[in-house]
């Protein structure tokens, strides 16, 4: 075990600096800097701009950029936002708050819708239930959150004029008020990623039960006598969940790393928005530390899904 | 015009015969841009108009929270620090210059007792220096005193360096002197015709001394005052996100009476520029959005419901068409476009006249920019068709393939021009927005019906307005025959506009295509023009000059001008707000109100 944890964040760690060169790369060679709109600008003498971009270190060759990049951020300085000007991690912190209540929230959503309608319509395959659950599944999947977000604004915000399409992260109300607010400023947003995530949630939950519940032991259960529900609970759910484990794992990252377009249309100021505006601006260091945090956590929690599935399913050899 | 006619109409106004507006806008129609007018008039002894807005609440307060949309959201407030405009204009809420450009391009005081002129001494005969007399009884948001070490302090702020201020270019050749607590003193190296700039206007925003001078250089960075502003101006930072909102509340010592109205003011930036006009003027949820870029039916359909309407602000941004003088074809030394080269075709100046007749403007205008533009001969500024002859446009297929055929281009194979075995075929590019391409693609049709061959070029805007100098698609390398883009005047003076077709600003490989000429004409009547220009204090001569810049540049189809853009607002019904593109949209904020 200790030998196999110790390979595997081995190569989480090459990973890791393997994506940051990548990452830094792609974005070094990306045409464009943070200057652009000053360079138009004919009241800036290019001397002005050709001052900045050397005082902020932007004139070094890539190669020794990166090698700053990497030690400031060994001692965890993530650098400096070349537009906002003040430290990326603060940008960072601020936006996490309504990238999680969002974002968050609509994964817990999708779990709690695709779980049990997964299982039911693994019950009964090919009923009434599944058909429909299959369909409405398909929908789900095939529709992108920007059509579903336009759809809903357009449904509930200015035919039905019942929500607000403007998320806001200040609400003045407090208590009660602030939750109402809260929440239906929320709903439009989370339904939407929900669904989106539930519907192929549903179909994974649904074929994985599938493959279970034929299953000689599961037989040998009803057999028995046992109740349809623990047979279910106990012997069908605990070993069909395993594969569902993982997969949720594996999207954990999405939760920190946002949802960029959904963000960008109900304009949640959260950590998709961030990338979006700091990629419009070529800001560099806030894209270069939302992306490699970014592919820290895909790569921990990958990480975290081998040895849960490991954990969880004790079959599973540690080659 | 000539300087006659100029002096004529200033005399009328003066006398009262003529208003002021009239004068801007004959002056404006004549390809001058309102401000420079305005000045013409100050020069002359008449003096700015107050901005004739009508400010109707009684008392300060008692409006409750308007709420604004910025769909570019602001990313800090520090206003010598912002790469953009998006922040330049949110700033306006916290700190004040000296004074302002309003919407017709007056100038307006804020932080200044009165303007300086002629008349009153502030402004010097032999243009080196201005005199500004500050406003007195004013409080920054903390209490302390406004007073002329604060400019002072500005100037070196900006000038420094070390601080990394995009405003540096405005303040490293002024130096400003104290004369007492409330008088400073502006000295130019130069004779300065529009002096106007430094503490005027978006880049004259003026720091506290007091907080600031603790953070010299390249500690300004660290300042956390950048993120929590503490200005004059009417409202007072409550809580800033960059990136996403500002809140603010009025404040209770601001210098003019009865004002602001609002208590308080929400900013809030992110998403698009058609969810932006939706949230005003369909749902109400929001007051006022700037710059909604949208297309005119879309726009109709949503103020439809009476909810908010569109307000259209005349700005100097020019849509054209820029044409390379040189070969974009032939490599010397590792760069095309070289000034050592000529273009094939259009050193023949019959074919860029007929180029100039290809362009449809006027359905262009209609069709592809809605409200939102007017079809335009002129460079510096829209013309007055009716009464210009030099500076109105046609579109003319016929006259084009006259011209051509005279010139000796004639029809080759696939009904392409050529002449001495140079083809007629060009690459027009511009940068990637939907009204370009569709734009591109009315002259590209025009032209093969005139035997020109078009290929068209969209590239991604942030590469083309780059300052990259290894990437060949910038608009500096301008390696293509003809390009299309807007070339915003933000300053209102055309004297740093027209450098762009100077001989000494040549965008080449050995300045890293960081200057400015990218056309890379060259015309010595112009260069001398324009030198004189820059020095000459007597406005009315000098207004002479630019129109005389702005013939030459259009009448050799150096540039064909096509749209003139303006910015569209969207506000809530009742809302009553004095606008401007000159400065900041916010640039008095504090007179916005909903009538009662």
């Amino acid at each position: 075990m200790a030998s196999f944890l110790l390979r595997r964040i081995l190569i989480a760690l090459l990973s890791i600096i393997g994506a940051s060169i990548v990452l830094y790369a792609v974005l070094a060679l990306a045409p464009g800097d943070v200057f652009g709109e000053l360079v138009s600008n004919p009241g800036i003498p290019p001397d002005v701009i050709a001052n900045m971009r050397e005082k902020l270190g932007l004139d070094q060759p890539i190669h020794i950029r990166y090698v700053n990049w990497a030690m400031a951020m060994l001692q965890g300085d993530w650098g400096y936002s070349l537009v906002n000007r003040v430290d990326v991690g603060q940008l960072i912190v601020q936006r996490i708050p309504a990238t999680l209540m969002v974002v968050g929230t609509a994964q817990i959503l999708a779990l709690a819708i695709a779980l049990p309608v997964g299982v039911l319509a693994a019950m009964r395959p090919y009923s009434l239930f599944d058909q429909i659950a299959s369909t409405l599944a398909f929908i789900g999947f095939s529709l992108p959150t920007f059509f579903t977000g336009l759809l809903f604004i357009l449904l509930f915000s200015i035919t039905l004029d019942w929500l607000p399409f403007i998320y806001r992260s200040d609400l003045e109300q407090t208590g009660g008020a602030w939750i109402w607010a809260q929440l239906r400023q929320s709903i439009m947003p989370v339904t939407v990623l929900a669904l989106f995530q539930a519907a192929s949630w549903t179909r994974y939950v649904r074929s994985s039960v599938l493959e279970v519940i034929k299953l000689d032991y599961v037989v040998t259960a009803r057999s028995k006598g046992l109740p349809e529900r623990v047979v279910i609970l106990k012997h069908v759910l605990r070993n069909a969940l395993i594969p569902v484990v993982t997969m949720v794992a594996l999207e954990l990252p999405v939760i920190f790393g946002g949802a960029i377009v959904t963000e960008q249309i109900f304009r949640v100021p959260g950590i998709g928005s961030l990338l979006i505006s700091s990629i419009m601006a070529n800001d560099t260091p806030v894209i270069m530390a939302v992306t490699f945090v970014f592919a820290c956590l895909v790569i921990l929690f990958n990480l975290i899904a081998d040895l849960l599935y490991r954990w969880l399913d004790p079959r599973i050899k540690l080659q | 015009m000539k300087e006659q006619d100029i002096r004529g109409l200033i005399g009328r106004v003066k006398r009262g015969d003529m208003s002021r507006r009239d004068f801007v806008r004959r002056m404006v129609a004549a390809g001058l841009t309102a401000p420079v007018a305005g000045t013409m008039l100050a020069h002359n002894g008449v003096a700015f108009a107050q901005s004739a807005f009508d400010y109707t609440p009684t008392k300060a307060g008692g409006g409750g929270t308007v709420k604004l949309l910025q769909w570019q959201p602001a990313s800090q407030l520090n206003p010598h620090f912002a790469v953009g405009s998006a922040d330049q204009h949110a700033i306006y809420l916290f700190y004040e210059p000296l004074a302002s450009w309003d919407e017709d391009g007056n100038l307006s005081p804020i932080l200044a007792e009165e303007l300086p002129s002629l008349e009153n001494g502030g402004v010097a005969e032999d243009g080196t220096s201005v005199t500004w007399k500050l406003k007195r009884g004013v409080t920054w948001h903390d209490g302390t005193p406004f007073t002329a070490d604060d400019c002072v302090f500005t100037a070196q702020f900006a000038s420094d360096p070390e601080t990394l201020a995009y405003t540096m270019g405005t303040y490293r050749d002024v130096e400003v002197e104290k004369i007492d607590d409330h008088t400073i003193r502006l000295n130019f190296r130069v004779p300065t015709p529009f002096w106007p700039d430094a503490f005027v206007g978006t880049r004259g925003l003026i720091l506290p001394k007091h907080l600031y001078q603790d953070y010299p250089g390249a500690q300004a960075t660290t300042a956390p005052m950048n993120l929590r502003p503490v200005g004059t101006g009417p409202f007072v930072i409550e809580n800033f996100v960059p990136g996403d909102l500002i809140s603010a509340k009025a404040n209770p010592n601001y210098h003019v009476a009865n004002r602001p109205y609002f208590d308080a003011i929400e900013m809030k930036g992110g998403g698009d520029a058609v969810s932006a006009a939706r949230a005003v003027l369909q749902t109400g949820e929001y007051d006022f959005a700037w710059n909604l870029s949208v297309e005119d039916e879309i726009l109709d359909s949503m103020t439809a419901g009476g909810r908010g309407e569109v307000r259209l602000i005349a700005g100097a941004n020019i849509e054209h068409l820029q044409l390379n003088f040189t070969d974009p074809w032939t490599d010397v030394d590792g760069e095309r476009s070289s000034i050592t080269t000529e273009h094939p075709c259009f050193r023949d100046k019959a074919v860029r006249e007929a180029l100039a007749l290809l362009v449809d403007r006027a359905a262009i205008a209609e069709f592809i920019y809605g409200r939102s533009g007017e079809a335009t001969a002129n460079f510096i500024n829209t013309p007055d068709r009716f009464a210009s002859k030099n500076t109105s446009w046609e579109f003319d297929i016929e006259k084009a393939n006259q011209i051509l055929d005279a010139a000796g281009w004639e029809r080759g194979r696939g009904g392409i021009r050529e002449k001495d075995g140079v083809k007629l075929s060009l690459v027009f590019q511009s940068p990637t927005a939907g009204q370009r391409q569709k734009t591109q693609t009315v002259v590209k049709q025009a032209c093969e019906e005139a035997g020109i061959a078009m290929e068209l070029k969209a590239v991604a805007p942030g590469i083309f307005f780059s300052a990259d100098p290894g990437n060949p698609d910038t608009f500096a390398h301008f390696y293509c025959d003809i390009q299309m883009y807007t070339s915003p005047m933000r300053e209102p003076d055309p004297g740093l506009f027209m450098q762009q077709f100077l001989s000494s600003e040549i965008a080449a490989k050995a300045n890293n295509w960081q200057l400015r000429n990218v056309t890379r004409w060259r015309n010595d009547e112009f260069d001398e023009l324009a030198a004189a220009a820059a020095v000459e204090m007597d406005p009315v001569k000098r207004a002479a000059m630019f129109i005389e810049m702005n013939d030459l540049v259009v009448g050799e189809v150096v540039v064909i001008p096509l749209i003139y853009r303006k910015v569209a607002a969207g506000m809530r019904t009742g809302l009553k707000a004095p606008l401007s593109t000159w400065t900041s949209y916010l640039w008095r904020v504090s007179d916005w109100h909903y009538d009662a």
